[in-house]
């Protein structure tokens, strides 16, 4: 099992070494630094010594991949690719084009981030399972249906309308909680608790239908018919056998965006005026400002691989037959 | 002795009204064993499923009643129900791999029981657990309590199921094809351990089961269920000496063996209808051969024939009446009397078709950081065959024994290593293996899966002609379609439809077409007829033998069935984790079998004579082929096994020239 | 010629997804087994309301794919000049919506402006009053009679939708009668199947007639910001999420199709290489990799303005490479499951069969698998559709979407959103945005689900396994 997790870590590696390279390309082949240069300075008035200058003060004057001129390592290591992106290796993200540590914005956005999605997250998971285990407790019933048709009407709703509307009714017509903004310690409930409420929502449509589909795809297996025939209560047989079996695809699906709650959600923060990375990235692409939208490529990257690797240790857990083998 | 269950006039519908179960009606003694004997989709699952009110969505209960011990069942509320399910009345099921919780431990499975049955709480429930477990012989209990179901074997998989069932001390067990998915050894065991339990506690059995052996060895009063309906019903020994209904007695004629070789089995033509399907008439009308008018227009009665015995049909209740009785006179076992027609056994021939010697497929362990290569899987080791022309090798085994395995990597479908391969005169290895595609071809196991479902017959057939350019154009093609379909005894219309119009023997039939479409001299039948009722194999067992005939082929013909073997093969090999351990004639080995294992896999096989060899009972399962045991692979579930034996493996003996076995038994050391 | 059709990449592209789909559809037709999911579709009531919907949705799109450009009036040296500004066949029905615009903001079925101006009367006097606007009831002498007047054009529309409705599902309804059936078509919808579309038909000709009525005279959604119809605005954002949807398949399906049965069949370093290329793709976070690949489109874009001759065209090629980001971001779960499923069919012994005849592996593909694939393919296109129109407004707003000059249900809602602080609020904008799209992904998800329950084998156990 030990050897496993070991050959999945290694794994990682070489997509993470793919993850680097495509974003390499994507940044910097697609577009060359003048390309950007002149994009960023304007069309008009550009003068080869202005993109000059502007690539030089952002370190963009390096030749891409090798540099003939530089001696020993530094053909190497003096580069676009050695400097911008193999350095993200070492978690080494650079500065933004305002001049600032992206990797000190990172550690301090993630905070407020999490504080919004965490409790998201987990209160969704609550409520899409408990939802999902009513629906198959009364499967096959016009509550199941109705359920069921409620989701489909919730999940096809816009998430944009959720925030949206959410903001207007909750703070705006009720004065319930401010609209946006956010502050630190117990006085920030009030800013959190409006955007894990409408996250929920937004989720509950597809949330529960999924939850359903793998619960009821569970129960018509032959297990379930030998604990029937036990005599076991129709409650009992859910929590005991068919949730516990079920937990396998769920871990799948939950598991691995547990690293990425760091990232922030971007629609959420932006509309809430959060000061976490899901807003730090809107406002990244709002200003064109590469260096960030790169840095958060690859840090969403590194923590999606987090949560597969963590995927894997989590099946261990449940799955005896994963622990066995 | 008082009867612990009593059923009548119970009926069970589908949603959309079809009547799946239709007016059964039966009763079983206390310590007694009723069998609900019928082929596959006639209802009789639906039955013990309903008694349980188990019944799945879209399945109704629509009348009829049940006493279990004196409680009506469909009275109950839910929750009493709950009480009995388990409690009074248990049950067990067909696939035990599927029906045990593959995330908790064997022990916590049984603990529930215990717990809701038994009162029994604390400590007490694993010292119960562990009993239970010894009781129905599973070693070193006590670790295997903490197990999970992927630990243990088939077998032991379902000994835990009928532990489980155990623990809430039920008066009525209700198995359903309780041995289907187990190999033949392995059901030998489990029989025995439901005989046995049954003497010591005292419990009724209702045993459901499509196989005849089975119900003889197992049953003391037998209902026959056909199309949702009990059509005959009697004791075991009344029904084995004289079956009343023509069902019946063509199930019977319909079962291959030994003294029926060289003449055709009495197949029942068509399959069995759908659930529901008929409404008027009797139900097996359209398939029996003595019906007459009445039958397609008035279902018939239930008559009391006898003591304990009864049976619907318009035979016997005319014959009550008094009008017909030379007609139960006249049957007979035999049935179908077109048996000269086609009696004589093929030629012999000397002609050695297929040589192989030493063929080994070998399938690499990795394990490790760097999946290294730490072992082998030797699935087939060392196997070397002929198949002379026109003749039947018969190639028999328990499920993963490696003669799958082998099928497939004669027609190269799997790589394989072998010291020699010829065919027809012509060495196989390293020729271009395209060019003998066409002289070897297979017949699969499942008539479900073999078929493209999106391809029509015509082009199912034409794509082995078109690969191998057989036939010059489109027209002659077409020709060679109609004429493959006349063969196999489809109608020429056929080829024009898709694969889900087709019954599962019709499926079979077209599957042999195709094979046959590349003019093949040998065929490999990997298991054709094991997932076909037993009606419809006779008919798919009766088309290969008179192919055969015609078309002078030889067959591989892969099976763990030994009635099949007696009645079809002209030499048997006998294989045993990937190694041939005997092979002679027919005669020889099925006859006087010399290696323990084929005596022991004969024994095994449940015989409707009730005159079987004396029993031989195999301890434990088939070790892995990853990590065979030292010495003979046998030898640890050898009654015979000496030192030697787990030191080296045998080397062949010929015991006469055509006979040869691996068993330091007959080595020359001790002769 | 008076004016010149124009072809842009993403009405090629559309026109060659229709040309896919009629051809499907013939090939479908021809062959019963094909056909038989399809009739369980057609047996349920819901999926049939909502394809209606969703082909109102489709037509509509499909007649604002039709594009053209007008003739100036005035030659230059003899050859014709077309207007820069690129038309649709949709433009010119609804031409009164398009060029009827007003100042700025007024509300649905308003009369005045939303907000009071300076205006200067008759006699010369400057009053702060709801200005009067130039086409919304610009037929009314005063404001009191627009009550009564949208009752009476709004009931004469309804009136006029159900004698169109009723006419054409009589029509419909002979034709299907008096015209003999085709082959053993005795197989038709259910009657509760028939009632539910007649009702739904007369329901929704019902309303388009109110609608039509009524936005001869006002604006019915009310006018935004610049004083554009807001019910041409919505109705001109359906092209583009219907784009967003479709198109978007052309890059996915291929991908993942040829991808994922490669990765199953032929396994060995194949599937290791493809494996290791759809976890490199989706281990970036998708809203990520589609704002970094949009933006450095942006650069390439912005940098080389001239390679487009009219602003309809860079924005449509904006667009078409929009779907081909979200195509290059999405294939991989598609691809993840055709590969299991491949894998499962390898083995399967029809394949097996087809091995031991020899049969090229190209033709084993081709005849074996792909068609038994068909039907997860067809249940993940019509399921991503509508994620994939919810997530067009989603980009749109995050600035990663469609060109800001092209209409689309993102950039409404992103310019509506400004006002919502306004006092009292501009509502309507967002609500039809929102309306619009809900009722396109709600019955392309009712449709979804009904294809998905005819078309997987799991769900449709019918038969009972006694």
């Amino acid at each position: 099992m030990i050897a496993y997790l070991i050959r999945r870590i290694l794994y990682a590696i070489p997509i993470l070494i793919g993850v680097n390279l495509l974003t390499f390309a994507l940044f910097f082949v697609v577009n060359t630094p003048d390309d950007m240069a002149r994009m960023q300075l304007g069309i008009k008035r550009v003068t080869p010594d202005a993109i000059e200058k502007w690539k030089q003060q952002r370190g963009y004057d390096k030749p891409l991949l090798l540099n003939s001129a530089g001696s020993g390592t530094d053909k190497i290591t003096d580069t676009i690719f050695w400097q911008k992106s193999a350095s993200m290796f070492m978690l080494d993200f650079g500065y933004s084009d305002d001049g600032r540590s992206i990797g000190r914005e990172i550690a301090t956005r993630m905070g407020p981030s999490l504080a919004i999605a965490l409790p998201t997250f987990l209160v969704g998971l609550v409520v899409y399972v408990s939802f999902a285990l009513l629906m198959t407790l009364f499967r096959a019933t016009a509550l199941d249906m109705a359920g069921l048709a409620l989701c489909v009407l919730l999940m096809s709703v816009s998430g944009l309308f959720y925030i949206i509307g959410g903001q207007f009714l909750v703070s705006k017509l009720w004065h319930l909680v401010p609209i946006s903004g956010y502050s630190g310690g117990v006085d920030g409930f009030r800013f959190v608790v409006l955007p894990i409420i409408i996250g929920v929502i937004g989720g509950v449509g597809s949330g529960s239908r999924w939850y359903r589909t793998i619960f009821l795809e569970e129960i018509g297996k032959d297990y379930v018919r030998t604990a029937r025939a036990k005599g076991l209560s129709e409650l009992a047989m859910l929590f005991r056998h068919v949730l516990k079996n079920a937990m396998i695809p769920i871990l799948t699906g939950v598991v691995v965006v547990i690293p990425l709650l760091f990232m922030g959600s971007l629609l959420t923060e932006s509309f809430f005026g959060i000061p976490g990375l899901g807003s730090y990235t809107i406002d990244a692409i709002n200003a064109q400002d590469f260096s960030v939208v790169r840095a958060m490529v690859f840090l969403g990257s590194l923590l999606y691989i987090v949560g597969l690797i963590l995927t894997d240790i989590s099946y261990t857990m449940v799955d005896p037959r994963v622990r066995l083998q | 002795m008082g009867e612990i269950l009593n059923v009548s006039g119970l009926v069970t519908k589908l949603r959309n009204g079809a009547r799946i179960v239709d007016d059964i009606s039966f009763s079983i003694r206390a310590g007694e064993t009723y069998a609900l004997l019928g082929e596959s989709g006639c209802g009789k699952s639906m039955t013990a499923l309903s008694l349980l009110r188990l019944l799945p969505d879209g399945v109704v209960h629509a009348g009829g009643e049940a006493q279990l011990d004196g409680v009506e069942l469909f009275n109950l509320r839910e929750r009493e129900m709950r009480d009995v399910r388990g409690g009074t009345a248990a049950m067990i099921f067909q696939e035990p791999g599927l029906s045990l919780n593959p995330v908790m431990t064997v022990g916590e499975q049984i603990a529930e029981v215990l717990e809701l049955h038994q009162d029994m709480g604390g400590a007490a429930v694993l010292q119960r657990c562990v009993e239970l477990l010894v009781q129905v012989g599973i070693p070193d209990a006590a670790r295997r309590v903490t197990e999970y179901p992927m630990q243990l074997s088939g077998g032991m998989k379902q000994r835990v199921m009928i532990a489980m069932a155990l623990a809430g001390q039920p008066k009525l067990l209700i198995a359903d094809e309780p041995t289907t998915a187990l190999d033949v050894t392995i059901q030998a065991q489990v029989l025995q351990l439901l005989r046995d339990t049954q003497n010591e506690t005292g419990m009724s059995l209702l045993l459901i089961t499509h196989d005849l052996g089975v119900v003889a060895e197992m049953a003391h009063q037998v209902g026959v269920m056909y199309a949702g309906q009990i059509v005959e019903q009697s004791s075991r020994s009344q029904l084995l000496a004289k079956p009343l209904h023509p069902y019946t007695q063509k199930l019977f004629a319909a079962l291959p063996s030994a003294a029926r070789i060289g003449q055709p089995l009495a197949a029942i033509p068509g399959s069995v209808p759908p659930l529901g399907s008929i409404t008027q008439g009797c139900r097996f009308a359209a398939r029996c051969d003595k019906a007459w008018a009445l039958c397609n227009e008035q279902a018939p009665q239930w008559t009391v024939v006898g003591e304990g015995q009864g049976v619907r049909c318009h035979l016997y209740s005319e014959l009550a009446a008094g009008s017909l009785l030379s007609v139960a006179k006249s049957e007979n076992l035999q049935g179908e009397s077109d048996a000269a027609s086609v009696g004589y056994p093929p030629q012999v021939s000397s002609y050695q078709l297929l040589q192989v010697e030493n063929l080994r497929v070998h399938f690499p362990i990795r394990k490790g950081i760097l999946q290294r290569v730490i072992g082998q899987v030797k699935a087939v080791d060392g196997v070397s065959l002929e198949i002379p022309q026109g003749r039947t090798l018969s190639l028999v085994g328990e499920s993963g024994c490696g003669k799958t395995t082998l099928g497939k990597a004669l027609l190269q479908l799997i790589t394989s290593v072998a010291d020699s391969m010829r065919f027809a005169g012509q060495d196989l290895i390293g020729a271009n293996v395209r060019g003998q595609r066409a002289a070897m071809q297979m017949v699969f196991q499942d008539p479900y899966a073999s078929l493209n479902p999106k391809m029509r017959v015509a082009e199912i057939l034409e794509e082995g002609m078109v690969a191998l350019n057989i036939e010059n154009n489109s027209a002659e093609r077409q020709a060679h379609i109609d004429r493959l379909l006349g063969q196999v005894g489809l109608a020429r219309n056929s080829k024009w439809r898709y694969p889900h119009e087709f019954s599962g023997g019709q499926r079979q039939r077209i599957a042999i077409a195709r094979a046959l479409a590349v003019s093949p001299q040998l065929l490999i039948c990997d298991e054709p007829t094991s997932a076909l009722d037993v009606s419809v194999q006779a008919q798919i067992l009766n088309l290969l033998k008179s192919l055969q005939q015609e078309l002078n082929l030889s067959y591989l013909f892969i099976t763990h069935n030994l009635a099949v073997v007696e009645y079809l093969a002209h030499e048997v090999c006998v294989m045993y984790l990937g190694r041939i351990v005997e092979r002679g004639t027919a005669e020889e080995v099925l006859r006087s079998p010399k290696h323990p294992y084929t005596q022991a896999l004969l024994s095994a096989v449940p015989r409707i004579d009730g005159k079987g060899v004396e029993r031989i009972r195999l301890e434990g399962d088939m070790p892995s082929p990853a990590n065979p045991p030292p010495g003979c692979y046998f030898a640890p579930r050898c009654a015979h096994a000496m030192d030697i034996c787990r030191a080296s493996y045998p080397p062949a003996t010929k015991t006469t020239a055509t006979h040869i076995v691996h068993c330091h038994l007959h080595g020359d050391g001790l002769h | 010629m008076s004016f010149m059709p124009v072809m842009l990449w993403s009405d090629v592209l559309v026109f060659l997804l229709l040309a896919a789909g009629i051809a499907s559809a013939w090939y479908v037709r021809q062959r019963e087994h094909l056909l038989l999911p399809w009739r369980r579709v057609a047996e349920s009531a819901t999926a049939m309301v909502s394809l209606l919907v969703v082909s109102l949705f489709l037509l509509v799109g499909l007649l604002d794919t039709l594009h053209y450009r007008v003739a100036l009036p005035e030659k230059n040296g003899g050859v014709t000049v077309f207007s820069p500004e690129v038309l649709s066949v949709f433009d010119k029905l609804v031409t009164t919506l398009r060029t009827q615009t007003e100042k700025t903001y007024s509300a649905p079925l308003a009369v005045t402006l939303y907000a009071k101006e300076s205006i200067t009367d008759a006699q010369g006097r400057v009053l702060r009053d709801y200005p009067r606007l130039r086409y919304g009831g610009a037929h009314l002498t005063a404001a009191q009679q627009q009550d009564s007047d949208v009752l009476w054009r709004g009931l004469t529309g309804v009136l006029g939708g159900l004698l169109v409705g009723g006419l054409f599902v009589g029509v419909v309804g002979w034709a299907k009668r008096s015209l003999p059936k085709r082959g053993n078509g005795g197989h038709s919808c259910p009657p509760y199947t028939w009632r539910a579309v007649i009702i739904a038909t007369l329901i929704i000709a019902a309303l388009i007639g109110m609608t039509v009525n009524l936005a001869a005279a006002y604006h019915v959604l009310g006018t935004d910001k610049v004083g554009q119809d807001v019910l041409y605005l919505s109705l001109k954002s359906i092209r583009t999420g219907l784009i967003i949807g479709t198109v978007t398949t052309l890059v996915t399906l291929p991908l993942a199709l040829l991808l994922g049965i490669a990765a199953g069949y032929l396994r060995g370093w194949v599937d290791d290489v493809i494996q290791y290329i759809y976890t490199v793709l989706s281990s970036i976070p998708s809203v990520l990799l589609i704002a970094a690949a949009v933006l450095m489109m942006q650069v390439t874009i912005d940098t080389h303005p001239q390679w487009f001759e009219t602003s309809a065209s860079r924005a449509d090629l904006r667009l078409v490479f929009l779907c081909l980001i979200l195509g290059v971001t999405s294939w991989t779960g598609l691809c993840r499951l055709l590969r299991g499923e491949t894998l499962k069919l390898r083995e399967l012994e029809y394949i097996q069969a087809a091995q031991s005849f020899g049969v090229s592996t190209l033709r084993i593909l081709t005849r074996h698998i792909v068609p038994n694939v068909m039907h997860i393919v067809l249940i993940s296109l019509v399921m991503d559709f509508s994620g994939l129109v919810l997530a067009e407004a989603v980009l749109s707003y995050v600035g990663v979407g469609v060109d800001p000059s092209m209409i689309s249900f993102g950039t409404m809602i992103n310019a509506a959103r400004l006002e919502m602080g306004r006092d009292p609020m501009v509502w309507w904008a967002l609500a039809s945005a929102f309306g619009f799209m809900l009722v396109l992904v709600l019955s392309a998800n009712l449709f979804a689900d009904a294809v998905r329950d005819a078309f997987d084998p799991r769900l449709n156990c019918t038969e009972v396994v006694a």
